[in-house]
């Protein structure tokens, strides 16, 4: 019955017929009766001081129901928006935490900080007031750069050096004697240019207060709304928990951008309290540029020693990672535990050492993106790596090969805290090369010149640590949230089941892939399966989508609790079925009574579990419904091997991607169709990273320069190429379905295979992403400058 | 969007009456450029004439070594049209090059050139194929059309009506564009007509221009060849986070090198 | 100063009162109640808001309302429902071609503009450079492509 729809088959997606007919139901799509508008005054200066903010005007225009300032906020009892991971120095003191209030109060620190809101009948009446708004600012000198901002003056005047901590992970003493000790040493200074993540819907939140029951709802296109409830709630003060529901209906994207708790969502539920209207607010394009959390932005030197055949002996970083005018949500742990536990990657390197000083600047706040931590520190080993193969003249292939850990050496212990549970690593190389005809390379290299053009050929092995993760784990580095999942499987009376998880999908497909799971188990057909996701009112608890972690940790809670299922299903049936529970076996949907015929399906369980007749209810209770929460053991290691080949043309710097190869270890698969897609969708910002996407400020004013599609770079269809995927498989051996993770692995794995491709086709040592025609262009006019190192 | 009064015209005569009329009137074309800086607020128009029911401001004839295109003619017209890609097939490719399929299914020829974005593609055309923009009050060589960054010689209440396109011997068109808008950072066309060559730059400086120097080289010898040794100096050229000056100039001598290989 | 503009969307004749700077999507989303086509950005390039006008595809965000005036609209909701999909419809379900599917209705009223402007033959070349007006962030357009190469076959 399920063979077709189980574990492991590819199944069309039950939530696209919504999508594909215009029926999903976004927030944008939901309307409270009588509601109001909210349209946010937001800075014009990245730095200022607002002497005085006159606002008579704005609140006689027409249609005008409240004009609310960061003091309104303050005196309703809002509270700042929390960064929920602390993060102690070297030297053991508490990182510095700026307070950051939902609008911006005395002071604004970044261009696009919002400062007012104006709710009103209409959005166009909103917008017009806001202009009335008459703001006296004082502008300040403003820094965006990352590497100057501990010698800037103070952004926050309690915070010196602009620095909010300086952390470091290894074993320092080890990784200088290895340093001492080896046959060569490689430098390379590395920059991991900022994103904005442009998820295709933009933010939006509607809170609609209900005077009668005291109850607020908030829908908000949110990728965890249990835990933006948890914060609205025992942080910012928005509601108590058992008075606040929050909702995020389909949700367009996320990418880490849709975690964290932003000031929109914060003043249009208690905006709603204080005017009892309905209160939305809905973010333009403009907006999301200029104030959905940024990604990356580090600069970074690091050094790799080697011994004289090339064997990895230590690692040594220095990064500078820039968090913003405020802490988001989660901005703390990216550069730190998501970051420095990676850099041992694939390799057997004994000694690593990390130092990290975060900053502020005059920029909108940096947190999680798409990899968040894994991708900057993938790139940086990846690209030392192979500049190193490159300086000793071996192939880097050969070399990444020889330091590989073995895959007889699992669970293998890293210097940087991770201890990695299985993989197969070069299995996935030798995959890789055998489908980019590695060997092949050079005539094709040879065939291009012909044609006046350079090819390259660039690798790229990766791993990350996701499955986001054990709570004692993150408890002990400073998380001041647990990392489990929970699941709720309600089997109904008439044998359908409705799953209720704590994840939530804006795009990954977990109607879908959960209902499998289940189907599987269960032995039902897929389509009696209701996967229910985003609404706090519905769902018991749960902590999101990000790093990963839905299947791993989220599937792992519904396996859990698909099996208290069968086990109480099992002593119902053993009773009906007159024998013990340990005598029944459940198999294909159906109850049997072993070593005889008499059975009985799941449906006429789930029939008696609510019609108890002829039921021992002094054994057990009416019903079949149950709960799990998982907490994982360890986090989950997908890893593989990313080659990525190009043709610039030399004349005008323009790369064009003509293969790209991805091999994956993802554990098993549950839908191989849906982890494609999501191996495709992170290559292709991967390759947005590398090639096209700049997040550009004004260094004297600290304007947002590509502050539109007009002037950000997004990947289109004609940017990319039709990627070739498989996969290896070593199963996680701590998690009941042996699943790894695939949301993030493209985007971690692939900006240095394209740029390692680069720096071959033109032969340059460094090259900052992303490697637009402009900058190709100009590192092929200052030539072998470059080449020799700076 | 600020708010304004709506008018759809029924004629040439009728949109010229009411952009008399108001305070401060613009002409609504296709509306690709003018629509989203109202959006952004950058705009205020008191009145918007629509000129897209203006059955007169439309179509493509192709007569007597002349195509003539209406104002009012989208983008994805010129690019289909078969007329256009048997005379001018450089014309139909550039139409086809402009932002995307539904901004071509929009976007109008006269819109284009009468807002002369330093960066769009058809001023390229006009100057490079040495056209004859023909409005509601006179017709005005394509050489003097452009004046300036988003000026021409149109005059308050002037509307453009047609561009007529001499039919050359032969042109081409290279475009190299803006990864993030589409629009060019460089975009060159060359054009062998029976009044010489031109070279017609846009993209590169703060409006369309022609190339002399490389007008002169073809003009004697119309060979990618003959173009060697010649550079665009970068002075004067736009200079923004996509392209600095010095690569915009080489741009504009790969752009005019690849175009005449093309043809030559 | 609201004006009355009478449209044809999906087959049937509608007509609503409108301020002049009501655009087109505005008027599908929040007069009609069509929430199928969606807004992306305020810079015309997401496409998002991709619908057929006159029969080919624009974007609803960079045209009035009154524009639309004696026009014929069809949006997502009027080229098939469940049950009944366009053929592009199917193939975009069919070949994963959507996640988030915000992009999705924009993308699929997009895909039959390129099939229908491509009827002598539709080559991978042709389907990424006529999606340049469309932006996903979540499919790397693998499938996308390949569901409307499908679907060219169908329809």
């Amino acid at each position: 019955m399920t063979a077709e729809t189980g574990i492991g088959a590819r199944v069309t997606r039950k939530e696209d017929v919504r999508f594909i007919t215009g029926r999903g139901r976004y927030t944008d799509d939901i309307n409270g009766h009588g509601q109001l508008h909210a349209v946010f005054a937001r800075s014009p200066y990245a730095h200022a001081r607002i002497r005085s903010l006159n606002l008579a005007a704005a609140r006689q225009a027409p249609g005008v129901a409240a004009v609310l300032t960061g003091e309104d906020l303050a005196a309703g009892g809002v509270g700042a928006l929390p960064c929920g991971w602390m993060i102690h120095s070297r030297d053991g003191s508490p990182m510095k935490q700026p307070a950051h209030p939902a609008l911006a109060q005395g002071t604004v620190r970044y261009v696009g900080e919002p400062y007012a809101v104006v709710i009103a009948a209409s959005r166009e009446q909103a917008q017009a007031a806001a202009e009335l708004i008459d703001g006296d600012f004082e502008e300040l000198p403003a820094n965006v750069d990352t590497g100057s901002a501990q010698s800037f003056q103070p952004i926050h005047a309690d915070i010196p050096n602009n620095l909010c901590y300086d952390w470091t992970l290894g074993d320092e003493a080890a990784t200088d004697a290895a340093f001492a000790g080896a046959a060569h040493v490689v430098e390379l200074d590395i920059v991991n240019n900022r994103l904005i993540p442009n998820a295709i819907e933009p933010r939006a939140a509607l809170g609609d207060y209900d005077p009668g029951t005291d109850v607020l709802t908030l829908f908000t296109t949110s990728q965890n709304p249990h835990l933006a409830r948890l914060v609205l709630s025992a942080f910012v003060g928005l509601a108590p928990e058992h008075k606040l529901r929050v909702v995020s209906p389909d949700v367009g994207g996320g990418f880490g951008s849709k975690i964290f708790i932003y000031s929109e969502e914060t003043v249009c539920g208690w905006a709603s309290k204080k005017l009892r209207r309905p209160v939305k607010w809905t973010a333009d394009r403009s907006e999301a540029f200029l104030n959905d959390a940024h990604g990356r932005d580090h600069v970074t030197r690091a050094r790799l020693a080697l011994d004289a055949d090339g064997r990895f002996l230590g690692l040594k970083v220095s990064t500078i990672a820039n968090l913003g005018a405020y802490m988001s949500t989660f901005s703390s742990s990216i550069p730190t535990y998501l970051y420095g536990t990676l850099l041992a990657g694939q390799y057997t390197t004994p000694a690593i050492f990390v130092e990290v000083k975060a900053v502020f600047t005059n920029t909108t706040p940096v947190d999680a993106y798409r990899g968040a931590g894994r991708p900057e520190a993938t790139f940086l080993l990846e690209r030392i790596v192979e500049t190193a193969a490159r300086d000793l003249g071996m192939d880097p292939a050969a070399l990444r090969r020889k330091n590989m850990v073995p895959r007889d050496a699992f669970p293998y212990a890293t210097p940087v805290a991770l201890v990695y549970d299985t993989g197969d690593y070069q299995a996935c190389l030798d995959k890789a090369l055998a489908m980019a005809d590695y060997d092949g390379f050079p005539a094709r290299r040879e065939a291009a010149r012909a044609r006046g053009r350079l090819r390259g050929i660039g690798l790229s092995c990766y791993i990350e640590a996701c499955g986001l993760a054990p709570s004692r784990l993150a408890g002990q580095l400073g998380a001041g949230v647990g990392l489990y999942e929970s699941a709720e499987i309600r089997v109904n009376p008439t044998g359908n089941v409705t799953v209720f998880t704590g994840t939530h999908s804006h795009g990954q497909g977990h109607e879908t892939t959960f209902a499998q799971v289940v189907s599987d188990r269960f032995g039902i057909p897929l389509d009696q399966v209701e996967v229910v996701h985003g609404d706090t009112a519905q769902g018991q608890f749960g902590l999101g989508t990000y790093g990963s972690r839905s299947l791993a940790v989220g599937g792992s809670a519904l396996m859990k609790a698909s099996d208290k299922v069968i086990a109480k299903g099992t002593r119902i049936a053993a009773y009906l079925l007159e024998t013990t529970p340990d005598d029944i076996d459940f198999e294909g949907g159906v109850f049997r009574a072993r070593g005889t015929n008499k059975t009985k399906t799941f449906g006429e369980i789930a029939f008696a579990a609510y019609v108890p007749h002829n039921y021992p209810l002094e054994e057990l209770e009416p019903g079949l419904q149950e709960t799990a929460f998982y907490d994982p053991q360890n986090f989950t290691y997908p890893a593989g091997t990313y080659v990525c080949e190009v043709e610039v043309d030399p004349e005008t710097g323009g790369t064009e991607i003509v293969k790209f190869t991805a091999v994956d270890d993802f554990g098993q698969v549950i839908n191989p169709m849906i982890v494609e897609g999501q191996v495709h969708g992170g290559i292709a910002q991967g390759i947005g990273q590398a090639l096209l996407e700049a997040c550009r400020y004004d260094r004297e004013s600290g304007q947002l320069l590509s502050g539109s599609l007009m002037d950000y770079a997004m990947p289109r269809a004609d940017d990319l190429v039709n990627f070739d995927l498989d996969v290896v498989r070593t199963d996680c051996t701590h998690n009941p379905l042996g699943v790894k993770g695939c949301g993030e692995a493209g985007a971690i794995g692939s900006p240095p295979a394209v740029i390692n491709a680069i720096t071959d086709a033109i032969g340059v040592r460094t090259l900052d992403m992303p490697a637009t025609p402009l900058k190709v262009w100009t590192a092929m006019q200052a030539g072998n400058a470059a080449a020799t190192g700076s | 969007m600020y708010n304004f009064t709506y008018h759809r015209a029924g004629s040439v005569d009728a949109a010229a009456a009411k952009l008399a009329e108001g305070d401060d009137p613009k002409l609504l074309a296709g509306g690709m450029t003018l629509l989203p800086t109202m959006k952004q607020r950058l705009a205020m128009p008191s009145d918007l004439v629509d000129l897209n029911e203006i059955g007169e401001l439309k179509g493509i004839t192709v007569s007597g070594g002349t195509v003539t295109i209406g104002a009012m003619t989208r983008h994805a017209e010129v690019a289909a049209s078969a007329e256009v890609r048997q005379a001018i097939p450089a014309l139909a490719k550039l139409a086809g090059l402009i932002g995307d399929p539904s901004v071509r299914n929009r976007g109008t020829i006269g819109g284009s050139i009468a807002n002369n974005d330093p960066s769009a593609d058809y001023p390229a055309a006009v100057v490079g194929l040495g056209a004859t923009v023909v409005t509601n009050k006179r017709e005005i060589a394509g050489d003097d059309f452009f004046t300036g960054m988003f000026e021409t010689a149109l005059e308050d209440g002037e509307i453009v009506t047609a561009v007529r396109f001499p039919v050359p011997e032969k042109a081409a068109y290279c475009k190299f564009p803006n990864p993030a808008s589409r629009y060019a950072v460089v975009g060159v066309m060359v054009a062998k007509t029976a009044g010489g060559v031109r070279v017609a730059v846009t993209g590169a400086g703060p409006c369309v221009f022609r190339q002399a120097d490389m007008e002169k080289a073809l003009s004697s010898n119309f060979s990618a060849d003959a173009l060697s040794g010649i550079t665009q100096p970068a002075d004067d050229l736009n200079d923004d986070i996509h392209a600095s000056a010095a690569y915009r100039a080489s741009l504009v001598a790969v752009g005019a090198k690849r175009a005449v290989a093309e043809i030559a | 100063m609201t004006v009355k503009v009478t449209t044809t969307v999906n087959g049937g004749q509608v007509s609503g009162d409108v301020e002049p700077n009501t655009l087109l999507v505005h008027f599908i989303r929040e007069t009609l109640g069509l929430t199928g086509t969606h807004v992306g950005c305020d810079t015309s390039q997401c496409g998002a808001c991709t619908v057929h006008f006159d029969g080919v595809p624009i974007k609803s965000c960079t045209l009035l309302a009154l524009q639309a005036e004696g026009h014929d609209v069809t949006t997502i909701e009027g080229i098939g429902e469940p049950g009944h999909l366009h053929p592009m419809q199917a193939a975009f379900q069919e070949n994963h071609g959507l996640q988030c599917g915000f992009c999705t209705p924009g993308m699929i009223m997009a895909g039959i503009g390129i099939v229908e402007r491509n009827k002598g033959g539709l080559t991978e070349e042709t389907i990424r450079h006529e999606l340049e007006g469309n932006i996903c962030r979540c499919t790397g357009y693998h499938n996308i492509v390949k569901s409307i190469a499908a679907a060219a076959r169908d329809m």
